[in-house]
């Protein structure tokens, strides 16, 4: 198992190499990372604002004096569970509809894609904004409203697969024997899609990050005294003029993680035949 | 082909793009749907949020009858829906002035700032693009590759501030915060909107460069470029007479799509330069839960992005000659 996993990583190219060790990094700090921690997240440790790097407190204090390392490491947490949880709520919903619609017929289809397509059409900062004017940010408000957003896209991608596979032979000849719409849908065609589907959760994970760390650049995502790295980068945008690590760093993470992910899908992409 | 075939066949393409025009009417109108079906799902109402709690139930329902609250949703949809067309999108609660005001004082900065980074992004985006497609597999190529690559996944507050640090406070070149204002001269203004158009522009052609790039390297798989290479034609002529002409349309397509990334990136870059244009305003009408407003500038984002998307389309419509014979 290990020794197979590690064939493979050595099979991709170099940028997807790369990318796949700082999603591991982030996947890990997502885990543990708060545990790491040097100090309390909340604890007022230094005396002055927005140090610069020093032994004490790695990667400086921030506008309050607290230490940024600690609070990275805990906004990560935010940052990666609230994504990766809003993109599977996105991928399955959205690949839950696109197999009804496969299965479903036409009277099924049409009026779903419709509404897809229409939803399609609101840019997706667009469409968050509204949602978090009506509905707020909370934790699990904002999870579901990122997930709404990238339904769609997700459903695009996902009901172009299905239905292409619902019109093979095998799924043909899987419906004349009689077998029920579930069944169609959950052994026969999605089996064969969870290829591209993991790519695209892949993206999806991306705009979501980017999408959450932009609300909450806003003010508009998670609210103090939570705080994922958007916050981060919001809450000591004061120290720009000093070019703070305060406000470089959680800005620097998010880039890390989000674009090794796509150095990533970018690499697998290029593997597949 | 004689002329009678072009000429139907150019109406073919009129009669494809004039359906193409009547499904994005239709998308809007039940875009309109959506955002007012959403706005309605704020818990309590104007009229509580215009009271505050310490209000009566009296004051609360007269106000509400006085707003129209009080009506069915429908009536409340069709009257909101007749205004926007008429150009009347209603009262803002915050401002206490109709949102066609606020609007139209922010309307043009955006439409200038939208101007000018496409100004600036296109022709840079086009060279690294054609460039990108012309080196195909080798080291530029996949250098442009990976960076465009990073760049498109990169959060546009991150190009900002880097930038502000940069040009800004490092090397004291440009402003920091963008103001506009009506007796500003056009020297002033530039220097002030010389770093949101920068930072859009850096964002845009990430995206435009690649879809560039895909555009010519699909037309350079084509026989009639191995022809022309074949001939000995020069490689920048191969690029220039034989492959433009026909990527064009792609290219066009590309750069209108990417064009619409613009406007979620705007929601960030106008934010954080103080830029006071249109999606500045829709950030403080969340923040302000001031609702009319808000759904007359996601109407209008919405709008803008469908005009791309139809601009996409129909080029893609006019210029491929087997899409007219269809």
């Amino acid at each position: 198992m290990m020794a197979s996993s590690l064939r493979w990583a050595r099979s991709l190219p170099l940028s997807a190499r790369i990318g796949l060790a700082f999603v591991i990094f982030w996947l890990a700090v997502a885990l543990v990372g708060p545990m790491l921690a040097p100090y309390p997240v909340g604890a007022f440790v230094d005396y002055d604002v927005f140090d610069g790097m020093s032994s004490q407190y790695w990667l400086g204090s921030d506008y309050l004096g607290r230490d940024v390392l600690s609070r990275l490491l805990s906004g990560a947490r935010y940052t990666v569970g609230l994504a990766a949880a809003a993109a599977l709520l996105a991928s399955a919903t959205g690949t839950a509809l696109a197999l009804t619609a496969a299965v479903g017929g036409a009277k099924v289809d049409e009026p779903l894609s419709r509404f897809m397509d229409t939803l399609i059409s609101i840019p997706s900062k667009i469409l968050s904004l509204v949602l978090v004017a009506a509905f707020g940010s909370s934790l699990s408000l904002l999870l579901l409203i990122a997930a709404i957003t990238y339904v769609p896209g997700n459903y695009r991608i996902a009901r172009a697969l299905a239905v292409n596979l619902a019109q093979m032979d095998y799924v043909q000849v899987a419906r004349a024997r009689g077998e029920g719409r579930i069944h169609l849908a959950l052994t026969e065609i999605l089996p064969n899609m969870i290829h591209p589907l993991l790519a695209d959760f892949g993206l999806r994970f991306v705009f979501i990050v980017l999408l959450l760390s932009g609300l909450s650049f806003l003010g508009l995502g998670v609210q103090p005294p939570d705080a994922d790295l958007g916050s981060l980068v919001r809450e000591n945008i004061s120290g720009l003029g000093e070019g703070a690590p305060a406000i470089l760093m959680p800005a620097i993470a998010i880039a890390s993680l989000t674009v090794s992910v796509n150095l990533l899908i970018d690499g697998l992409k290029g593997k597949r035949p | 082909m004689t002329g009678g075939s072009t000429a139907s066949g150019l109406k073919m393409a009129l009669i494809l793009a004039g359906k193409r025009f009547a499904s994005s009417l239709l998308t809007l109108f039940l875009v309109s749907l959506v955002v007012f079906t959403i706005a309605q799902l704020l818990p309590g109402d104007a009229a509580e949020e215009t009271l505050g709690q310490s209000a009566t139930t009296q004051q609360i329902a007269a106000l509400r009858h006085e707003m129209g609250l009080d009506r069915p949703a429908h009536e409340r949809y069709l009257s909101w829906l007749g205004g926007m067309i008429m150009g009347d999108p209603g009262q803002s609660l915050v401002a206490n002035m109709p949102v066609s005001e606020v609007i139209s004082s922010r309307l043009p900065n955006s439409l200038l700032l939208a101007a000018l980074t496409a100004l600036v992004a296109v022709p840079v985006a086009l060279s690294i693009g054609i460039g990108s497609a012309m080196n195909r597999g080798g080291r530029i190529d996949r250098a442009l590759n990976i960076f465009t690559l990073s760049m498109v996944a990169v959060p546009e507050f991150l190009v900002a501030t880097l930038a502000v640090l940069v040009f800004s406070v490092k090397l004291r070149w440009l402003p920091s915060i963008a103001l506009a204002s009506d007796d500003m001269s056009w020297g002033e203004y530039l220097r002030g909107a010389a770093m949101p158009v920068l930072t859009l522009s850096i964002i845009v052609i990430a995206q435009m460069a690649r879809m560039t790039r895909a555009a010519v390297i699909d037309q350079m798989d084509r026989p009639y470029v191995e022809m022309a290479v074949l001939k000995g034609v020069a490689p920048i002529r191969v690029v220039l007479r034989h492959i433009m002409p026909n990527a064009i349309a792609p290219i066009v397509n590309a750069m209108a799509l990417s064009l619409s990334y613009l406007l979620g990136g705007a929601v960030i870059v106008e934010t954080i330069f103080n830029y006071p244009g249109l999606a500045s305003l829709m950030v403080n009408a969340v923040t302000s839960r001031d609702m009319p407003l808000l759904q007359a500038c996601a109407m209008i984002f919405c709008a803008a992005y469908l005009i791309l998307m139809l601009i996409a389309d129909v080029t893609a419509i006019l210029a491929n000659p087997r899409l007219r014979a269809q």
